[in-house]
């Protein structure tokens, strides 16, 4: 074989080579196909359609089609509306605060190279472990009589009595929160570190002789220059967090009376627990119009960026 | 660059509390699991145990319904992560080399899949399943893991293929090599690093996932480890900590031992990923 020959290769069949790639492509795709279309895809458009009818759970009961029925049955739910209002006040306060700690985690690390490898290592740990053993262990800290973050809280005078973090209707769904930021906050900081350390260095030596002082060149270079990454990752990072559902389980059960009742969580007792097929794919529906939102955000971003 | 002392200390504080905060719950959940019953009792918790000990991790071993989920949970991700590589990797050479109109369908059908609310996908999957006597089996939990773990896996696939230098491809069919020869003799031992990468990471989300399990496994005998972590959780009044610890450590060792040697090459494929898709 010659160069010529490898170069050449390709170009023999520019045209006549599409429907062929074709084939073969549908050819490698076949042993994915039936699993992918039986479980995932099919699944999918039914799970959307499920949300028109009126299926429960149980075997051989006849499912109606009943239009937006759920739908409105949903709006007329006071805990339908109180699980809306957690989930937003959940993924907006997770998603916001741990970018705003990432970033400014990023910029530090970034200054400091002696970090970054530990930083690293430690930022996929929680990111790797099972969600029920991060409730678990959260649930460790958080007791009211043998955790230690109360034990701390004590010693330091802040509180007199025992707070129980997860009981309790007022910190309920905060301490909910700080251990959804403990998940997501490292990876979002390694991927804003990528980000940060393919800035050209040079609009920096350049702004520096015009003058710009640090925060200037922080609004200037920094934050455009990270625009595609920050857009990616915040709006990947609402989509998980709104979708979530082991973590919280595990830690509250949506309990106390509800105040940490995420819109899976509500999805989920709906189905299993009272049986209404129906009524809990009305509740995905809704949810995935709000992800398509999240979605269209992180598509145009996408779409600007390889344009 | 010029840093004055005083915000220097400021970095460093700032980098300190991350650390803390990162770093003092898998201390805690370490030091818990060697604590002895009466330590636990004692009114003042210390960081680290008086009389470190393995007690409860053979407390937590001894506990069968743990060590029999543990082997559902081994043959369940094990089996799903065999299929998922074998059925993603024709379909992964097939989106990094040809520019076929399945491409952007797959492509789409990847990120749709990340994305979407899996209680509309459980209750379909779950009607589906039923009939077919595939709910509460083991074998239904491996075909669901295998569909749900391949947009994933085809997503980090895709990226090692597209790295296979393509002359060797060539120079292998103008020697007269089919396409499958050239796949299964050329491709797949260069693709060997990223195939293990995909396995153990496929393994890991089998090994932690919750809510397919939860929803599809009724029967005790066949509960998967985060299943029954979680159980015990719900039985709070009498449960251990010190052994429920242990068993959480152990559930978590084989996500760290993977990720331990997957580190730097996850890192950089998950953020090409998060950022060009």
């Amino acid at each position: 074989m010659s160069a010529a020959t490898l170069t050449a290769a390709p170009e023999q069949t520019p045209k006549s080579g599409r429907p062929k790639q074709n084939r073969e492509a549908i050819f490698l795709f076949l042993p994915a196909l039936l699993p992918v279309l039986l479980l995932s895809v099919y699944p999918l458009i039914r799970g959307i359609a499920l949300g028109f009818t009126d299926a429960r759970a149980g075997l051989n009961v006849d499912t109606n089609f009943i239009g937006l029925g759920n739908f409105g049955k949903l709006l007329h739910n006071g805990l339908f509306w109180d699980s809306f209002k957690i989930g937003l006040i959940w993924t907006l306060s997770v998603t916001i605060l741990q970018f705003v700690a990432a970033l400014g985690l990023a910029l530090l690390l970034n200054t400091n190279l002696r970090f970054r490898g530990v930083a690293r290592t430690l930022a996929l740990i929680p990111w790797a472990m099972p969600p029920v053993v991060v409730a678990i262990m959260w649930r460790l800290l958080l007791h009211p009589t043998n955790g230690p973050v109360n034990e701390i809280l004590q010693n330091l005078h802040l509180t007199d009595h025992p707070i129980n973090f997860l009981g309790d209707f007022s910190t309920a769904l905060p301490a909910v929160i700080v251990v959804g930021i403990w998940v997501g906050m490292p990876m979002t900081t390694v991927t804003l570190l990528a980000g940060l350390q393919g800035i050209d260095r040079s609009l920096y030596e350049a702004a520096a002789v015009d003058g710009a002082g640090a925060w200037s060149q922080f609004w200037n270079i920094t934050l455009p220059q990270l625009r595609t990454v920050i857009v990616a990752i915040t709006s990947l990072d609402m989509i998980w967090n709104f979708n979530s559902f082991g973590l919280v389980y595990v830690l509250t059960a949506g309990g106390p009376g509800g105040k940490t009742m995420l819109p899976m969580l509500f999805a989920y007792n709906e189905a299993f627990r009272y049986g209404n097929f129906g009524m809990a794919a009305a509740m995905g529906d809704v949810m995935v119009v709000i992800i398509i939102v999240f979605l269209a955000f992180y598509l145009r971003n996408r779409l600007r960026s390889e344009a | 660059m010029r840093t004055r002392p005083a915000a220097r200390a400021a970095q460093y504080v700032a980098v300190i509390c991350y650390l803390i905060f990162l770093g003092f719950p898998l201390l805690w959940l370490i030091s818990s699991s060697l604590k002895s019953p009466r330590e636990f009792a004692s009114i003042t918790p210390s960081i680290l145990p008086k009389h470190p000990d393995l007690s409860n991790y053979t407390d937590a071993l001894r506990e069968q319904g743990l060590v029999h989920s543990m082997w559902n949970s081994l043959q369940i991700s094990v089996a799903s992560t065999v299929l998922v590589l074998i059925v993603s990797l024709p379909v992964a050479y097939a989106l990094a080399r040809f520019r076929s109109r399945l491409r952007p369908i797959t492509n789409g059908w990847i990120l749709v899949s990340q994305v979407f609310p899996v209680i509309l996908i459980v209750i379909p999957l779950f009607m589906i399943l039923r009939p077919l006597h595939l709910t509460n089996t083991i074998p239904g939990v491996v075909i669901v893991y295998m569909v749900w773990s391949m947009p994933f896996a085809l997503w980090m696939l895709q990226g090692y293929v597209a790295a296979v230098p393509r002359e060797l491809e060539e120079a292998a069919s103008v020697d007269g090599a089919s396409r499958v020869r050239t796949i299964v003799s050329i491709v797949m031992p260069l693709l060997r690093p990223g195939l293990i990468a995909t396995a153990m990471f496929t393994f890991i989300s089998a090994w932690n996932e919750f809510f397919f399990a939860l929803v599809l496994l009724q029967d005790p005998q066949l509960k998967t480890l985060p299943l029954v972590l979680a159980r015990f959780v719900g039985a709070e009044g009498q449960v251990q900590f010190g052994p429920l610890a242990a068993a959480s450590v152990l559930a978590t060792v084989p996500s760290l031992v993977f990720f331990a040697f997957l580190q730097r090459r996850l890192t950089s494929g998950l953020l090409s990923g998060a950022v060009k898709g």
